[in-house]
């Protein structure tokens, strides 16, 4: 029997480690899959509370997340890949067109 | 059954005049123009000449009522045209000088390039004091109040591309002003107390109240009245606008600061004459201001050097006399003086501006002199107008200023005091009308032939010092019969045609009654002391100018500096200058405009327009373009988000 | 026991592999440690007893997204990117305001220990009870969530279709 709440930390551990590499990561395609850490990690909470509260709507979003975190990579990859053509750079620091 | 004398039609016809002339005057010619303004000014006296005739047959006072105006709870002002006695009297001289006069500025402004703008504002004059002469209430006698005020900027100012001119009319118009703020507070007292402001209301609940011994509410009323009247008929304090307004050309001084608007005071202060006759305090200021108002302005007017300065003084002079008059309740030899000095006064400009056109525009009398022999028809004319207003008999003015004097004297609000100033008055009048009679047209001439600049400012006649034309000198001479015969009607006939309107049962009449049973003093007496006065200014007069040219200097030297500030005008305007102007120039620029307008209002737009733009300046900051600072605020923001979603949870 | 055990186990691994994925400079190694995390999380998914989602987990997230990631990342030639200035805001205000969340969430969360504990295989997750779900209760999510999914695909297309043949088609 193991208590929700360390299913909830796990997944607040996994959020936290997202967020940060989305902070700190210098590589464009390192910072989407931080992102994607965050969805997972919010995924496990989802299915955590389905677990407790004995409601599979839980689960049908976890679904959900699943389909739009795959549309929004297969989009975001394909605008990294623009990116990639126009500044010959994954730094996401040197995309700074817009730099005043 | 009243009938209806359609009173509105009057002023109305002046108006049109006026309106016609305005809108289309530009393209019409001289003549037309002329026409035009002849016809509907001649029309309104024709009028006025009607009514006067059926008048004995009329049930008094005729009121008539055109249209409904101010309905406001208990308080109604319509527009409403009162017709007695009294108005009768302004009727006749408003129109038939004011005819006068329009036919004189024919001749004398035919050169004027704003020839129809001139007619324009002559008529519109006329409408206005006309709707003044014959309001019903104080509130359309306020319209046609106002109106004369504008009237007289404008005429004031005709020539408004001189510096001097504008000002002149500026000055004009403020002073009023100042004058109509008393005049305001006065009607609002009334509404607020008697709950109206037509004459019959007005007058009816003032009767019925006693007489106040210090001041009470008719007392207050009374000399707010007069400080209006003081600003409109150019009284002390604020008499200095009349001066300067003789920038304007000579036929608007006079009309309109000889003969009517300067007397709508008088008319005014006559017209309320029985609240005056229950505050006797207040009748004791006019008649103070009106005597000391007459000594000063004689004093100022025996060392001017210019023609129209003298008469501008005058005329202040003898309106002071007229406030003398009514200040001891002789009301009616108030208005007795008004109609004479309409007559001999508003003679003494036009001659005065006939000479001016004769010498070529120079109107300093020092540069004049043996005009007699060239332009006799004014000199004959000017004759009749400086006898008349020196007071010789028989001519108008000699009743009418003796019958005021008489009355100073005898009357239980008068005093031997005010005679005796009245008086001394009447001596320098008759000095300084006697010296600018001798300074123009005797001696030997001692201005250039071909005077350069012009009171005209565009024609100048090279052709020698020459008559004027027809068209200016039938009104001469009309007004030099109207100025020796006019005051034939004798003070106890017009007094008598005057009663209606201005007499009650006042104490003032029993005891002049009582005192014309038994006179303490005789009439005569009175009399022949004024006769006195006025031969001995023109003694003086020759001797000082035709005997003894040198004397005049010798005097002035002796007397100095005393001399310097009655040359200087007693340095009055100065002294407004700085009490009134320079504070309330420095007041309006240092605070209003620098201030408030510069420093707040600017400033707060400025300043907020500023901080808005610093505001963007630092917030632009969080579009950097840098993708890492986007991320830490989104970071940031979502964090935010999850704390108070907890938060919330929580409680 | 066992239940805690296992649970232990591949939180561990979970939790290590998302500390990789921080670490490691070369975005490939990156993309493996992910794949890691997937993986443990999917065996966390069965031990809830969602077994469909489980499933969807290594299937569509470790077998496609992140297979996708690493195709990108080979296409790419990504490399290990050189140090550059980050953004001040981000260590200022992100890294402490995530902190702050964390711990909040944490807190909450152990202060409240009623909420119950889980047993394995708590809520049976057949694919049958999730269609029907799908399909009655979450129609209209499902609908559009698959036009999103056909948008998604039209513009992937189009943004990374290759601009050569644009080029060679205008001077051609």
């Amino acid at each position: 029997m193991v208590p929700l709440s360390y299913y909830l930390i796990l997944g607040g551990i996994l959020f936290a480690c997202g967020v940060t590499g989305f902070l700190i990561q210098r590589n464009i395609i390192t910072i989407f899959m931080s992102i994607e850490l965050m969805l997972n990690g919010v995924n496990l909470s989802f299915v955590a509370f389905a677990a407790q509260w004995h409601a599979l709507s839980g689960q049908v979003f976890v679904f959900f997340v699943m389909v739009v975190a795959a549309a929004e990579s297969a989009v975001g990859l394909a605008i990294i890949i623009a990116v990639y053509r126009n500044r010959e750079t994954l730094n996401v620091d040197r995309i700074n067109l817009l730099k005043l | 059954m009243t009938p209806n004398l359609h009173l509105w039609l009057i002023p109305l016809l002046p108006l049109v005049g006026a309106v016609v002339n305005g809108m289309f005057g530009k393209r019409f010619s001289r003549q037309t123009v002329s026409g035009v303004a002849l016809t509907f000014s001649g029309a309104a006296f024709a009028k006025v000449l009607v009514i006067a005739a059926q008048f004995s047959s009329l049930n008094l006072p005729h009121v008539e009522t055109v249209a409904a105006w101010i309905r406001a709870g208990s308080f109604q002002a319509d527009f409403a045209f009162y017709l007695d006695s009294l108005s009768l009297v302004m009727l006749l001289v408003v129109t038939g000088v004011g005819f006068l006069i329009h036919i004189y500025s024919i001749g004398y402004m035919w050169e004027e390039d704003g020839f129809y703008r001139f007619f324009a504002y002559l008529n519109l004059f006329m409408f206005f004091m006309l709707t003044l002469v014959l309001a019903s209430n104080y509130l359309v006698m306020f319209i046609g109040w106002e109106g004369v005020g504008l009237a007289s900027y404008l005429l004031i100012g005709f020539w408004f591309t001189k510096d001097e001119a504008a000002s002149a009319g500026k000055k004009a118009f403020i002073v009023n002003r100042i004058g109509d703020f008393g005049f305001l507070i006065a009607l609002f007292l009334m509404i607020q107390h008697f709950g109206s402001l037509d004459f019959t209301q007005v007058f009816q609940i003032a009767y019925s109240r006693n007489v106040e011994s210090g001041i009470g509410l008719l007392t207050l009323i009374g000399l707010l009245l007069m400080v209006g009247a003081a600003g409109k008929s150019a009284q002390l304090p604020l008499y200095v606008w009349l001066p300067d307004a003789m920038q304007g050309p000579t036929p608007v001084s006079a009309l309109i600061h000889a003969a009517t608007m300067v007397t709508a005071g008088v008319y005014m202060v006559s017209r309320s004459h029985l609240i005056f006759e229950r505050a006797p305090l207040a009748m004791m200021v006019v008649a103070i201001v009106g005597t000391l108002t007459a000594l000063f302005a004689a004093t100022i007017g025996i060392c001017q050097t210019d023609i129209k300065k003298v008469l501008a003084y005058s005329t202040i002079s003898q309106l002071g006399y007229m406030f003398m008059a009514c200040g001891v309740g002789a009301f009616s030899m108030g208005i007795f003086h008004l109609m004479t000095h309409a007559f001999f006064k508003g003679l003494l400009f036009l001659a005065a501006g006939a000479v001016i056109h004769s010498v070529g525009g120079e109107q300093d009398m020092r540069k004049m002199g043996g005009l007699r022999t060239k332009i006799p028809w004014t000199f004959w004319t000017m004759t009749a107008a400086t006898f008349t207003i020196a007071g010789f008999p028989p001519f108008a003015a000699f009743f009418s200023k003796d019958a005021i004097l008489y009355q100073a004297f005898v009357s239980p609000y008068g005093s031997w005091v005010y005679w005796a100033i009245g008086v001394l008055t009447a001596f320098l009048t008759s000095f300084y009308m006697f010296r600018l009679w001798f300074l123009t047209f005797f001696g030997e001439y001692r201005g250039e032939e071909h005077s350069s600049h012009d009171e005209h400012g565009a024609a100048s006649h090279g052709h020698g010092i020459h008559e004027s034309p027809k068209v200016m000198l039938i009104p001469l001479v009309i007004l030099a019969v109207l100025s020796i015969c006019g005051g034939w009607i004798g003070s106890e006939r017009f007094d008598k045609f005057l009663a209606p309107a201005l007499h009650s049962d006042s104490a003032v009449m029993e005891s002049s009654a009582a005192a014309h049973a038994e006179p303490p003093v005789s009439e005569t007496l009175l009399s022949g002391v004024s006769i006195l006065a006025a031969i001995g200014g023109l003694a003086l007069a020759w001797l000082l100018y035709l005997r003894r040219p040198q004397l005049p200097q010798e005097i002035a030297h002796a007397l100095g500096g005393f001399y310097e500030a009655v040359v200087n005008k007693y340095y009055v305007d100065e002294l407004y200058a700085v009490l009134f102007v320079k504070p309330l120039l420095d007041g309006s620029t240092k605070i209003l405009w620098q201030g408030i307008d510069r420093d707040v209002i600017d400033a707060t737009l400025d300043n907020s327009a500023e901080g808005s733009r610093k505001v963007s300046d630092t917030v632009r900051h969080m579009q950097s373009g840098n993708i890492r600072s986007y991320a830490g605020w989104v970071a940031a923001g979502a964090a935010a988000v999850i704390v108070y979603m907890v938060w919330m949870g929580t409680r | 026991m066992l239940h805690l055990i296992v649970f232990s186990v591949f939180g561990i691994i979970c939790v290590a592999g998302a500390v990789n994925l921080l670490v490691q400079r070369h975005p490939i190694n990156s993309a493996l440690s992910l794949v890691v995390v997937m993986g443990s999380l999917a065996v966390e998914f069965l031990l809830l007893g969602a077994e469909f989602v489980a499933a969807v987990q290594v299937i569509v997230y470790a077998g496609a997204v992140m297979v996708l990631f690493v195709f990108v990342i080979m296409l790419l030639n990504a490399g290990i990117e050189e140090h550059t200035k980050g953004s001040r805001v981000a260590i200022l205000f992100g890294i402490p305001g995530m902190l702050i969340g964390s711990l909040l969430i944490a807190w909450v969360l152990l202060e409240r220990s009623g909420t119950g504990s889980v047993a394995v295989g708590a809520l049976p997750g057949p694919p049958k009870t999730i269609g029907w779900l799908l399909f009655h209760d979450y129609l209209l999510p499902f609908e559009v969530t698959s036009i999103l999914v056909l948008i998604a695909i039209m513009g992937a297309v189009v943004l990374a279709s290759p601009q050569e043949s644009k080029q060679a088609r205008r001077e051609g």
